[in-house]
C-alpha cells in the first residue's frame, strides 16, 4: 500500500529524518513509537504531504506520490488526524464531518460517528469548532472526522493524548471498526501508549530520525524503555533530548 | 391580493430577494420603497404604517401584545445618481413579540453615485421582544459608487429584548453604520454583524451602548472579512452605569492588501458593571487550510469554506 524509500528530511538545518525505508501493507495496524523529538510527527506529515522530503520517494498503491500535494493525496485515500486539532470559527462539527465524508451524509450516519467517539450527537452536531470545545472534545471530533473520511490509509498522530475521561478501550474499538469497515484499509498510529502498541500488527521504533527496529511488542517495548531511560538520564544531566 | 411585485422588473425583484428574501408579496405588514417613493404598503389590525408629514419616512406603530407578526420595509434603489434619505420610526407596544426585516439594495450601473441613508429608531415598550434583520447589498457593472449609511437608535424599556442581525456581504462601495442603544432594567440586546468588503470598499461600524438599568445585558458579535484593497474600521463604546453585563467580540479576517482597525472601548461607571471586549484581527490560519486540504478540499475550496463559515 504505502512505501517510503530512502526518505530524508531537514528542518531548520537539522536532520529530522534519515533514509527512512518503510513498507505498510494492506489491512495492517502499524504503530510508530519512539522518544520525543525522534521525528514521528514529521514522518506522519511527510506521508500526508504537509512536509516535503528533501530526498527519497513515496509510493502509494504503486503510484509515485512524492510530488503530489495534500489535496491530491487526500483524494487518493490518505487521511491524517492532527495531534492538535484545528479550531474553526463558524464551521460546525456537522460541516466538518460532511467535508470529511465528501458529501452531505445522512443525519443518522453523522450521529453514529459521534456516538462512536463517545459524544452525544444531539449536543455536538451544530456546535462550532471553537474554543468553547475542550481539547478532549476536539480530539474525539477529529477522530470522528477521520472515521467519516473512510481513507485507505489513515495516520493518527498521538490520538490518545488529552482524551480525558473517554475510555481508552473505546478509542481502540473505533480503530478496529474502521479497520474492519473499510476494505483493505491500514491504520498508522503514532503513540507511546502500551495499550495501543498491544493492538498493533507491527511496531516501528524511531530514534533520532532513524528506524531502529521494526517488530512486535515483545521485541520493541524493551528497546523503547531503554531509550526513555536514556532520555531521563540525559535530562538529569542537563542534556536535551527533544532535538 | 395581486402580487404587487409583478410591477417590478427583474433587477428590482433580484435585489428584493437579496436583501429581504422576498419573492412574492410578504405576509403581514410591509412598506416597499423604491427610488425614494413608497410603492406598496400593507397594514394589519395590530400594525399601522403612517407616512411622515414633515420628512421622508414612516412611523410604524405596533399595538401592545402583538405576537408572531412581522413587518418588512425593504428599500430598492435602481435610479442612479439618487440620494435617498429616509426616517423610519418603530414604536413597539408592551409585551409584543415581532420580527422586523429591513434592508437596502442598490443597483447602479452608471458612473454616478447612488446613496441610501436609512435612519431607524426602535422604541421598545415594557417586555417587548423584537428580532430585527437588516441586509445591505450593492451591485452594478460600472464605476458609480454605491453608498449606504444606516443609523439605528434602540431605546429599550424594562424587560424588553432586541436581537439585531446586520449583514453586508457584497457590493457596497462605502458605508458608515452607526448603532446607538440605551438599555433600561432587565433588558437584553444582542447584535450580530457580518461584513465583507472587496476592491477599494470602505466600511466603518460604530456601536454606542449605554447600560443604564440594573441587569441590562448586551452582546455584540462582529465578524468581518476584508479583501483586496478594502478598509474596515470597527469602533465600539459600551458604558456600564449600573450592575450590568456587556460583551463585545470583534473578529476580522484580513486578506490581500486590506487593512482593518479595531477600536474597543469599555467604560465601567459602577463596581458591579462587568464588561468584556475581545478583538482579533488576522489572516486565515494556515493550519485551517491544511486541515481542510487533508479532508480533500483544494486550497481555494478550503479558503471558501472558511470564509463562508465565518460569515454564516
Amino acid at each position: 500500500m504505502l512505501e517510503l524509500k530512502n526518505v530524508s528530511f531537514f528542518k531548520d538545518n537539522k536532520h529530522i529524518l534519515r533514509n527512512i525505508n518503510l513498507k505498510i501493507d494492506n489491512s495492517k495496524l502499524i504503530a510508530i513509537t519512539g522518544p520525543n523529538g525522534s521525528g514521528k510527527s514529521s514522518l506522519a506529515k511527510i506521508i500526508m504531504g504537509i512536509f516535503t522530503p528533501d530526498s527519497g520517494q513515496i509510493l502509494f498503491n504503486g503510484q509515485d506520490i512524492t510530488n503530489l500535494d495534500i489535496t491530491e493525496r487526500a483524494k487518493l485515500g490518505i487521511g491524517f488526524a492532527f495531534q492538535q486539532p484545528v479550531r474553526f470559527k463558524g464551521l460546525t462539527v456537522r460541516d466538518l464531518i460532511n467535508i470529511a465524508a465528501g458529501n452531505n451524509i445522512k443525519l443518522s450516519e453523522a450521529c453514529d460517528y459521534l456516538s462512536d467517539v463517545g459524544l452525544c450527537a444531539k449536543e455536538y452536531l451544530n456546535r462550532e469548532i471553537t474554543s468553547s470545545l475542550s481539547g478532549g472534545e476536539l480530539k474525539r471530533i477529529e477522530i470522528a472526522m477521520l472515521a467519516a473520511k473512510k481513507s485507505k490509509l489513515t495516520v493518527f498522530d498521538e490520538p490518545e493524548a488529552g482524551i480525558d475521561l473517554w475510555s481508552f478501550n473505546s478509542l481502540i474499538t473505533v480503530f478496529e471498526k474502521m479497520h474492519k469497515e473499510i476494505a483493505n484499509s491500514s491504520i498508522v498510529i503514532i503513540s507511546h501508549q502500551e495499550k495501543i502498541l498491544n493492538i498493533a500488527d507491527e511496531i516501528v521504533l524511531l530514534i533520532d530520525g532513524e528506524i531502529k527496529e521494526i517488530g512486535n511488542k515483545e521485541k520493541i517495548l524493551p528497546l523503547l524503555l531503554e531509550s526513555s531511560k536514556l532520555c531521563k538520564v540525559m535530562q538529569e544531566k542537563g542534556g536535551n533530548f527533544n532535538g | 391580493m395581486d402580487n404587487i411585485l409583478d410591477r417590478l422588473d427583474s433587477i428590482e425583484k433580484h435585489i428584493l430577494k437579496e436583501i429581504a428574501d422576498i419573492e412574492k408579496t410578504p405576509i403581514g405588514a410591509f412598506n416597499i420603497r423604491e427610488n425614494g417613493k413608497a410603492i406598496a404598503k400593507n397594514v394589519t389590525a395590530n400594525i399601522d404604517i403612517i407616512p411622515k408629514e414633515d420628512k421622508p419616512g414612516i412611523d410604524i406603530i405596533i399595538k401592545p401584545n402583538t405576537k408572531n407578526e412581522s413587518v418588512h420595509i425593504p428599500v430598492v434603489l435602481t435610479q442612479s445618481g439618487l440620494k435617498d434619505l429616509v426616517y423610519n420610526d418603530f414604536y413597539i407596544g408592551e409585551n409584543s413579540d415581532v420580527i422586523i426585516v429591513a434592508g437596502c439594495g442598490i443597483h447602479n450601473s452608471s458612473c454616478e453615485t447612488s446613496e441610501h441613508d436609512g435612519i431607524h429608531s426602535f422604541h421598545l415598550g415594557k417586555n417587548a421582544k423584537v428580532k430585527y434583520i437588516e441586509k445591505h447589498y450593492g451591485e452594478g457593472s460600472k464605476e458609480g459608487k454605491r453608498i449606504l449609511n444606516p443609523q439605528t437608535y434602540i431605546y429599550q424599556e424594562e424587560g424588553s429584548s432586541f436581537e439585531m442581525e446586520s449583514i453586508q456581504i457584497e457590493g457596497v462601495t462605502s458605508t458608515i453604520r452607526e448603532t446607538t442603544a440605551k438599555l433600561a432594567k432587565d433588558t437584553n440586546l444582542i447584535i450580530t454583524e457580518r461584513i465583507m468588503t472587496h476592491n477599494d470598499q470602505t466600511a466603518k461600524t460604530v456601536f454606542n451602548v449605554e447600560l443604564n438599568g440594573e441587569n441590562s445585558r448586551v452582546h455584540v458579535a462582529s465578524r468581518s472579512i476584508a479583501k483586496d484593497n478594502s478598509y474596515q474600521e470597527f469602533i465600539s463604546d459600551v458604558i456600564g452605569n449600573t450592575k450590568c453585563f456587556g460583551h463585545v467580540e470583534c473578529d476580522a479576517i484580513i486578506m490581500d492588501n486590506a487593512k482593518v482597525t479595531s477600536v474597543p472601548k469599555i467604560v465601567a461607571n459602577n463596581i458591579d458593571a462587568s464588561l468584556v471586549h475581545e478583538a482579533v484581527i488576522g489572516k486565515i490560519a494556515g493550519e485551517q487550510v491544511v486541515k481542510l486540504m487533508t479532508l480533500g478540499l483544494t486550497e481555494k475550496e478550503a479558503e471558501e469554506q472558511i470564509i463562508n463559515g465565518f460569515l454564516k
